[in-house]
């Protein structure tokens, strides 16, 4: 089941389109990840999903229904969205920013309720930043920043998250560290994630579904290990490689041939 | 940053003092000056009024100059919070980006060539010179490669301060009579003011300041960047152009009847930060306060520097201003 279709969907910030007439359905539960070479359109058509911008033609329909013709409100409560880099206001505590993921919740009458305080509790502890509650956010290290982002989107309650490229400038640990707590919402709390990801390794490990986005549409989408081989890469990259079986996952790996020191030549497994 | 109030408890009664503070600084207000009062004076020209000299100074100058102060200083304080949540930007403010200049330059055009005189015609023009003021920079600020960033908004606010400010200097320059009667008011001043100028604009700061006191929610939403104030359900158009109308009324409504008081708005919103953190619910009301106190500080400072001539109070707060305003740059918020 789809909780996301885009049908006729066309993106453009000009005249030029960056994504035309793009008819896309994003699994229920799943992980999806949209690959793609940079300015392809993948951020944009992730954010078009989260009306962050407005098509210039056909509709996103979330959990079927027009997300254009809905109360802004009301699709908040269902689907949230961390754009890329988001930067709080100096000095603004954890706490104070996974409290605003209640927003949609509150209003003049409706203050702060007891399921507010419970939605942000088990938002910071699932992001392990209780001990953090009451620091500031710009001085947290770079991957507890993230996390305290995505736990302000967790506090929102949505059943959907999108996230545009989370792992950007974190190092090695980080990255896998936001990916294992991504991975663990989608496996425990059945939550869709929807995200953009630049390392193709990372996205066959922890997709179910993968979507590579090339020339203003879909280039091929489905199961990293159905999709995933060297033509793809050549096509949607324009880059040589190999793509093999990870040795310890076994999800595919995708190795780019480019200059570099040879140390030995080995015979690479293939997919059969 | 919590800000050094810690709780809810401890900013309600911070709140609490800051009102009592900004009562008692007003009755200073009403005592002191060049001709010296008492309170028990100020309490007889309203409970047994003997026409002397020292009541008909009370009712006629103190008071008003009093109550004009703080409502300026309120509605400054709460511009400049709006300003700087709307533009995500530390050193917006009606003054820094040329608000306060449009108002001005609408109204002593509006002196010098049509004839205006009503404080409720100043009040209009006031409004309509911040609107062309505030739409100018934003365009501006908007027009290029990359649309609006602080930076750019800056610099085109800047640019619409510099050049109403000399299109008025260039207007008064040709024109002596119109000189003599605006530049008091445009040096920014609470003197001289009626209460009946006071009672025809103060309806609209009202409204003003209510309806921001209601926004102060969404304005910690949008404080977290317009794309994730959008995924948290917010109407951001709406509350764009919601707030961006109160800067307009609150500005053009100072400027109409103090003229153009320059660095409230900048600096008030940082003290007010500093008192309680980082939440618009308990900065605007703080800010308010602040900005109405720090106003007839300025104020009675005004009538004590060049004794016995009185500064106008745009003097005396750029004085205290500058100080700050180097405070804000040097602790490197620009390098974000």
């Amino acid at each position: 089941m789809a909780v996301i279709t885009t049908s006729n969907l066309t993106l453009a910030y000009g005249k030029e389109p960056i994504i035309d007439e793009l008819n896309l359905q994003i699994p229920k539960g799943k992980i999806t990840v949209l690959i793609g070479s940079n300015g392809c359109g993948k951020s944009t058509l992730l954010r078009s999903m989260a009306r962050l911008l407005n098509p210039k033609g056909g509709h996103v329909l979330l959990n079927g229904k027009d997300v254009a013709k809905r109360s802004t409100k009301q699709v908040a409560k269902e689907l949230a969205i961390l754009p890329q880099g988001p930067i709080a206001p100096e000095g603004l505590t954890v706490l104070q920013l996974v409290k605003q993921g209640r927003f949609p919740y509150q209003s003049w009458l409706q203050q702060w309720s007891r399921e507010d305080e419970e939605a942000v509790m088990n938002a910071l502890d699932a992001t392990n930043l209780l001990p953090f509650m009451e620091t500031p956010v710009d001085s947290l290290s770079g991957g507890q920043r993230q996390r305290a982002w995505i736990a302000m989107t967790l506090a929102q309650g949505t059943e959907t998250i999108l996230l545009d490229e989370p792992t950007t400038y974190l190092d090695m640990t980080h990255q896998i560290e936001i990916l294992d707590l991504l991975f663990e919402l989608n496996e425990k709390e059945k939550r869709t994630i929807v995200m953009v990801l630049h390392d193709l390794n990372l996205a066959c490990r922890y997709a179910h579904h993968i979507v590579a986005i090339q020339d203003k549409t879909v280039y091929a989408q489905g199961a990293p290990e159905e999709i995933m081989n060297e033509q793809l890469v050549e096509d949607v990259f324009q880059m040589a490689s190999s793509v093999i079986p990870d040795p310890v996952f076994g999800t595919p790996m995708c190795i780019p041939y480019g200059k570099g020191r040879v140390v030995r030549h080995v015979n690479t497994p293939q997919y059969a | 940053m919590n800000g050094i109030l810690y709780g809810n408890k401890l900013k309600t009664a911070g709140l609490i003092v800051g009102i009592l503070i900004a009562l008692i600084i007003m009755v200073l207000s009403v005592v002191l000056g060049y001709t010296n009062t008492s309170l028990k004076q100020a309490i007889e020209a309203y409970t047994a009024f003997n026409g002397s000299n020292e009541h008909l100074i009370i009712q006629l100058s103190r008071v008003p100059r009093s109550l004009v102060g703080m409502a300026v200083g309120i509605s400054l304080g709460i511009a400049g919070v709006l300003m700087q949540a709307l533009t995500r930007n530390p050193i917006a403010s009606p003054d820094i980006f040329g608000v306060n200049a449009g108002a001005g330059f609408f109204i002593v055009f509006g002196v010098t060539f049509l004839g205006v005189s009503s404080i409720q015609q100043f009040m209009w023009i006031g409004f309509l010179g911040a609107a062309v003021a505030a739409g100018l920079a934003y365009a501006l600020g908007s027009a290029g490669q990359g649309g609006l960033t602080p930076v750019k908004l800056t610099l085109a606010g800047a640019v619409m301060a510099a050049l109403f400010a000399s299109l008025t200097q260039g207007m008064l320059v040709t024109n002596e009579k119109a000189l003599d009667e605006v530049l008091f008011w445009l040096a920014g001043s609470v003197e001289g003011r009626k209460l009946s100028m006071l009672v025809a604009v103060l309806p609209a700061l009202v409204i003003a300041w209510v309806i921001s006191l209601l926004l102060s929610r969404q304005l910690n939403a949008f404080a977290l960047g317009e794309d994730v104030a959008i995924s948290l359900g917010q109407k951001t158009v709406v509350f764009k152009l919601a707030a961006a109308l109160m800067v307009i009324i609150l500005a053009g409504g100072s400027v109409a009847i103090a003229g153009p008081i320059s660095f409230i708005g900048i600096v008030v919103p940082h003290f007010a930060r500093y008192l309680v953190g980082n939440d618009h619910r308990w900065i605007v009301p703080y800010s308010a306060i602040i900005g109405g106190i720090m106003l007839v500080v300025a104020d009675i400072g005004a009538r004590y520097i060049i004794m016995p001539e009185e500064a106008p109070v745009g003097v005396v707060t750029a004085l205290i201003g500058t100080p700050f305003f180097i405070y804000i740059v040097r602790k490197g918020i620009f390098q974000k």
